[in-house]
Formats: structure tokens, C-alpha cells, sequence
């Protein structure tokens, strides 16, 4: 009896190791396989074209994406409690074309930026009560949000809105310099965006009413936790940050405009799942989604080095969501049969 | 009371209402001219129009039916066009009826095997639906970029803007397209036991496997039957705008279809389905859209009123509605929340057939 259970333990192999360490971890497994392809990404295209690496493309590759990694943030929320958000990339036209058409008519900035907040939590908020009073699939319930937004962002104006207001301009014109690395207040944001939503994730209690929710909603609503508030939250928090991206962009862009992230929430999408993420809830973490928002990044920066066409972004993109699935659906499969 | 029962009558209700709105607010809605054997208005133009959206609908109803999604018809829609005018454009003679059937033919073979693709990964691989499709959504776009080479590609050919504009006797051709495909899907789903199986798969996918219903096959084929017809839809749309822009082609038109196939009254929880409401559900959406146009609306803000379209249907179909209804009617001692609505409509009904 005794000699069978000291088995395992009188070889510890390093496949041994692996295996025990993979079953153990098996929700973290995709986000390092994120962060693996990560790494050879950056590695090969540095040997690729030796210049790849640089402080300042680095830094470039967190300021180009700041809204997509703020959007992810949201986005991961709402995934988590195995629901789906269509509607952050219109979101985020509409609060950056509202933003841009309310300074334009002299608005002041510190009345401006929480209402570009509010109007996306507000959006966010509608989707939240359709999907948990009104049983409303939230594919659907969002679906109505990116039509709302999006009509929206055409009637507050059909043609971009420059911004001159130069507080809001100052998000990304600033830049503080550190040798050749440099930041600007939208990446600093989108970072902080990303350690606030972690640690609400995994140090709060509504963080762990959202991962239980995901797993079970039957079994949370049982234990007594508050599944009806988490999941209108989650839609707001997306909505919030939808709004926060659109401020983000605006800065960004100098200029609000109404087409802006046509498509967004399809990349965003991605991303989270690419970052680990399951679709089926439960399973995911922000900063995981962070990493699937680099990798989606780099593959973008890497074809534009290549000179190649930014369609191909999206083929590749759409490859590497394809194998995540997979990868996703078989380590599912495995725990399944495990427990 | 049996009408009002009838589970296609809200879906017509609205349809006919929209319909009676419009004539009301401009009766030249209305109106139908017969020019040199042809027929032309706004009523004719929402049949001739509807034509990419019918075919896109009629498939996701299948596939809805079988409790799955097509998120990437848009995108199949984008490469079929661009395969077509490519070929069509690298041919010797566009205006050659050969030519054109030939680049149809392999723009919807393209597109039967996307759906093959999709279809592999939901039936074989057991990925979620919205998931699978997303996938092809994706990279569908992009492909398609690729193949016209990031250009908008043009062509004139007279085949071609035949099946977009052209009659068939009185009617545009591409309404008898849609009203045949509409017809073989009907058929084939309603007078064999396939639509039966389908609602099987959809309802129970489990109890329909240990009943012997090879549920693989039917959702595999369903699949294929939403890209085959998205790959018609392509080809009709290009020959309309007679360009293949692979960013506008089919544009949110998977959205559009969920919208007209929920209207009809399918539910998106898969199982029962309908095509006649299907039907109806396209031509709301269109004549919507015409509506919007004739209200003088920048088509840019049209959404506003399809997201107030969606939060209205879905809100009706929503259960808790149903018991606020349930309650308001046990209060006033009728048979139901609904019991007020006939009058409203009855009278729009009469309106029609005045005019």
C-alpha cells in the first residue's frame, strides 16, 4: 500500500513535474501560452529585423493600443461571467464623438470626461438589465448597445469633430521620458486600468461573486452571493470602460469621429481569448488579457515592418484565435474528465 | 381569438402596421407604375432589395434552428464578391453569360467550402458556435482584402447587373432568386423529415443523440447551407453596387439576419423554427430601413431605430414581461395582457384595404 503511494514521489521527473504542475494550473496554461507566443514573437522579429526591440517601439506598441487593452479590461469582466459585450467599439465612438462635440461647444474638460464616462456606463447599464431582468441573451442585449451607440455617435455628428481643448490633449502629448522609454498619460491610464481590474478581480468580493458566477451561476446564486448586481456590473464596468477607451482614442486621435472601431469589439474579443480567457466563464484573468492585446499588438507592428498588407493582421489574428480554441476546448475536455 | 394565436401573427402585425404607417405618412409609398411591362415602387423596391438579406436570414434561421450562430456571413459575403468580379474582371469578355456563370460558380463554391469550415469546427470539433464563426468573421475580411488586392474592384457587365436590377417578367429577377431559395429550403425542411430533425437537434441535442438522430451531419449541413446561400448573397450584392468592396460588402449584415430571424419569431435558443416568419421578419427589417430613408434620415443614424426594434422584440418575448402582462390582465378580468392590442391593429388593417 505504502510502497504504491510513495511511487510518483520516488521518481520525480521533470515530466512528472510538468504533468502534476499542468493539473494542478490548468486555467493558467493558456495565458502562459499567450505569453510564450509572446515571447517568440518578440524574440524572432528582433532577429528578423534587428531593430525590432527598440525602447521606443516598445513604447509605442503600449501607446498604440492603450484603448484596445482598456476595452480588454471590460471585456474580460464580462466573459468571465460567461456572457459577451458587441457593443465596447461602438461605445467608444459615441462617448468620443459626444466628448470631442461637447468641448467643441465649450464645455469645460473636468465636466466633459465624467460624462463621456457616464454616457458609456449608462449604455452599459441598459445591456446589464436586459440580460439579467429580462432574460435577454447577452449577444443580443449587446447587439442592441452597438446598434444604440453607433446611431448615436452618427447623430451626434456624421463627420469628425476636431479637439482643441489642450487639457485633453495633454493625455497623450505629454511624455514622460525615462532614457529612450517613454509613457504618456493614455498608457498610463490603460496600465492602471489593467491593475485596477486585477485586483478587483482576485482581491474583492465581487471579483470572486464574478468567477463564480461564470462557473456555476446556479451554484452561486445557492451559496447566496449577489449574482443579480455582478452581472448588471460587469456590462457597466465594459460600458465604463468603453467610455474610458473612447477618451482615450479621442486624445489619441486629436478628433472625435463616428466610425471610429468599427470592428473593435471582434479584436478585443480576440484578444481576451488569446490571453486565456474561457468563453464559457469561469476562467480568466486581466492580465492575461493584457498579454493577448501585446500579442495582437506585435503581430500589428511586425506586418506593418514587413511592408505586408494590414489585412493580413486579421487572417493571422483569426489563425492564432483558431488554435487557442482548440488548445482551450482540449484542456476543458482534459479537466472535465479529470474531476 | 385562433388568428391572434396563430404564432405568425405578431411578426405580420408589425410588418403590416410598418407598411400602413408609411402609406399613411406619404401615400406615394403606395404606389405601384407599371412601365414597359415592369413594375416599380417602394413596395417593389423593398422585395428586389431584401434579396442578400432573405438569403443570409434563410440561412441562419436553419442554423439558429439547430441551436448555433453564423456570425461570419458578412465576411463569406465579402470573399464570394471578390472572387466573382475578380474572375469576371480577369476574363477576356465580361459581358459573355459563360464568364459570369463560371465566376458564380466558383464564388459560391468558395463559399460552400467556408461553410464546410465553420461547420467542421462546430460539428466535429464541438466549439461554440459563436466562437467558430468568429473565427472565419475574422479572417473572412481580411481574405477577401487580399483577393481584390485592398482595392474596391469594378466591373461592368451587363450579365451581372442583370441579376441585381434586372426583371423577370414583371418582377426584379433578384426577388424570384430569393423567393426560390425560400421555396427549395422550405420544401426540403417541410416536406421531408429533415426540418423535423433539425428542431430535434436544437431542442435536445442529447436526447435527439440517443434517439438515433445523427445530429453531426444535419448541423454540418446547416453550416453549409448558411455559406452557400451568404456566397448567392455576395454575388447579388456586388452585382448591385457592380464593385466588390470587401470592407462594406455584407457589412453587420449578420446582425441584420439575427434581428429578422428573432422577428419571424425563431428563437435563438434553437429548436422550432420558421421560415415564413423568417420571411416576414426580412421585409420588416427592409421596409424599416426604407422608412428610415423616406423619413429623411442620414442612413448613418438608422441604427438607433434598429437597436429600439431589438430592445421592443426582445422585451415582448421576454418572460417577465409576459407575467407583468399576465398580472395587468388578471386585474382588468380579460384573458390576457395582450387582450388590448387587436383594436390597435384591426383598425391600420382596414386602412390598407381602403387604400
Amino acid at each position: 500500500m505504502t510502497a504504491v503511494e510513495s511511487r510518483p514521489d520516488t521518481t520525480p521527473g521533470v515530466v512528472a513535474k510538468i504533468s502534476t504542475f499542468t493539473s494542478r494550473h490548468a486555467s493558467v496554461l493558456p495565458t502562459f501560452a499567450a505569453v510564450a507566443i509572446l515571447i517568440c514573437l518578440l524574440v524572432g522579429a528582433e532577429l528578423y529585423f534587428g531593430n525590432f526591440l527598440t525602447p521606443r517601439n516598445m513604447s509605442a506598441l503600449l501607446l498604440d493600443n492603450a484603448y484596445l487593452m482598456i476595452l480588454a479590461v471590460g471585456m474580460t469582466f464580462v466573459i468571465v461571467t460567461a456572457g459577451i459585450d458587441l457593443s465596447v467599439g461602438s461605445v467608444m465612438a459615441f462617448t468620443g464623438i459626444f466628448g470631442a462635440s461637447l468641448l467643441a461647444s465649450g464645455v469645460p474638460a473636468w465636466i466633459v470626461v465624467p460624462a463621456m464616462l457616464v454616457a458609456g456606463a449608462l449604455i452599459g447599464l441598459l445591456i446589464g438589465v436586459l440580460v439579467q431582468h429580462f432574460d435577454v441573451q447577452p449577444f443580443i442585449a449587446s447587439l442592441a448597445g452597438l446598434f444604440l451607440a453607433r446611431g448615436l455617435a452618427f447623430v451626434v455628428s456624421l463627420a469628425s469633430i476636431r479637439v482643441e481643448d489642450t487639457s485633453l490633449l495633454w493625455l497623450q502629448s505629454t511624455r514622460i521620458r525615462l532614457g529612450d522609454w517613454y509613457v504618456t498619460p493614455t498608457g498610463i491610464i490603460a496600465i492602471l486600468t489593467v491593475v485596477v481590474g486585477a485586483v478587483v478581480m482576485h482581491k474583492t468580493r465581487f471579483g470572486r461573486t464574478v468567477y463564480a458566477v461564470g462557473g456555476s451561476e446556479q451554484s452561486a446564486r445557492l451559496m447566496g452571493l449577489k449574482v443579480a448586481r455582478a452581472k448588471v456590473m460587469v456590462y457597466v464596468i465594459s460600458g465604463l470602460c468603453g467610455g474610458l477607451a473612447g477618451l482615450v482614442l479621442t486624445a489619441y486621435s486629436g478628433a472625435g469621429y463616428p466610425r471610429n472601431g468599427i470592428g473593435t469589439e471582434l479584436d478585443v474579443i480576440a484578444a481576451v481569448v488569446i490571453g486565456g480567457t474561457l468563453l464559457t466563464g469561469g476562467r480568466g484573468y486581466v492580465l492575461g488579457s493584457m498579454i493577448g492585446v501585446f500579442v495582437y499588438g506585435t503581430i500589428k507592428t511586425i506586418i506593418s515592418f514587413m511592408g505586408a498588407e494590414q489585412s493580413w493582421t486579421h487572417i493571422i489574428v483569426g489563425a492564432l484565435l483558431l488554435l487557442f480554441i482548440v488548445v482551450q476546448r482540449a484542456i476543458v475536455a482534459r479537466s472535465e474528465r479529470g474531476s | 381569438m385562433t388568428l391572434l394565436k396563430h404564432r405568425l401573427f405578431w411578426p405580420a402585425a408589425a410588418l403590416v402596421t410598418l407598411l400602413a404607417v408609411n402609406m399613411i405618412a406619404n401615400p406615394s409609398f403606395a404606389r405601384i407604375s407599371l412601365r414597359d411591362g415592369q413594375l416599380y415602387g417602394a413596395l417593389i423596391d423593398i422585395l428586389r432589395q431584401s434579396a442578400p438579406l432573405m438569403l443570409v436570414a434563410l440561412g441562419m434561421t436553419i442554423v439558429i434552428a439547430t441551436r448555433g450562430i453564423d456570425l461570419s456571413v458578412g465576411a463569406i459575403m465579402a470573399v464570394s464578391g471578390a472572387v466573382a468580379l475578380t474572375i469576371i474582371d480577369g476574363a477576356g469578355d465580361a459581358n459573355s453569360w459563360g464568364t459570369v456563370m463560371l465566376a458564380i460558380g466558383i464564388a459560391v463554391l468558395v463559399a460552400l467550402v467556408l461553410g464546410a469550415w465553420n461547420g467542421l469546427l462546430v460539428s466535429v470539433l464541438g466549439i461554440q458556435p459563436i466562437i467558430a464563426t468568429l473565427v472565419l468573421m475574422l479572417a473572412g475580411r481580411g481574405a477577401a482584402l487580399l483577393i481584390t488586392d485592398g482595392f474596391i474592384t469594378t466591373v461592368n457587365s451587363s450579365p451581372l447587373s442583370y441579376i441585381a436590377s434586372g426583371y423577370l417578367l414583371i418582377l426584379p429577377f433578384a426577388f424570384f432568386v430569393w423567393l426560390a431559395a425560400v421555396v427549395v429550403v422550405g420544401l426540403v425542411e417541410r416536406r421531408t423529415a429533415l426540418g423535423m430533425l433539425t428542431e430535434a437537434v436544437g431542442i435536445n441535442p442529447e436526447a435527439s443523440r440517443l434517439a438515433g438522430v445523427r445530429s453531426r451531419g444535419i448541423i454540418w449541413t446547416a453550416y453549409i447551407l448558411s455559406g452557400v446561400l451568404a456566397g448567392i448573397a455576395g454575388v447579388i450584392y456586388a452585382a448591385n453596387i457592380k464593385a466588390a468592396d470587401a470592407n462594406a460588402a455584407g457589412y453587420l449584415i449578420e446582425l441584420y439576419a439575427i434581428l429578422a430571424v428573432v422577428l419571424g419569431g425563431t428563437s435563438l435558443m434553437g429548436g422550432k423554427f420558421s421560415i415564413a416568419g423568417t420571411v416576414i421578419g426580412v421585409l420588416t427589417v427592409q421596409a424599416l430601413e426604407s422608412t428610415i430613408l423616406f423619413l429623411g434620415v442620414p442612413p448613418a443614424q438608422s441604427p438607433v431605430f434598429f437597436a429600439v426594434v431589438v430592445v421592443i422584440v426582445v422585451l415582448v418575448q421576454s418572460p417577465r414581461v409576459h407575467r407583468w402582462g399576465r398580472l395587468l390582465g388578471s386585474r382588468f378580468g380579460s384573458s390576457g395582457g395582450d387582450g388590448k392590442m387587436p383594436p390597435v391593429a384591426t383598425p391600420e388593417k382596414q386602412k390598407e384595404v381602403v387604400r
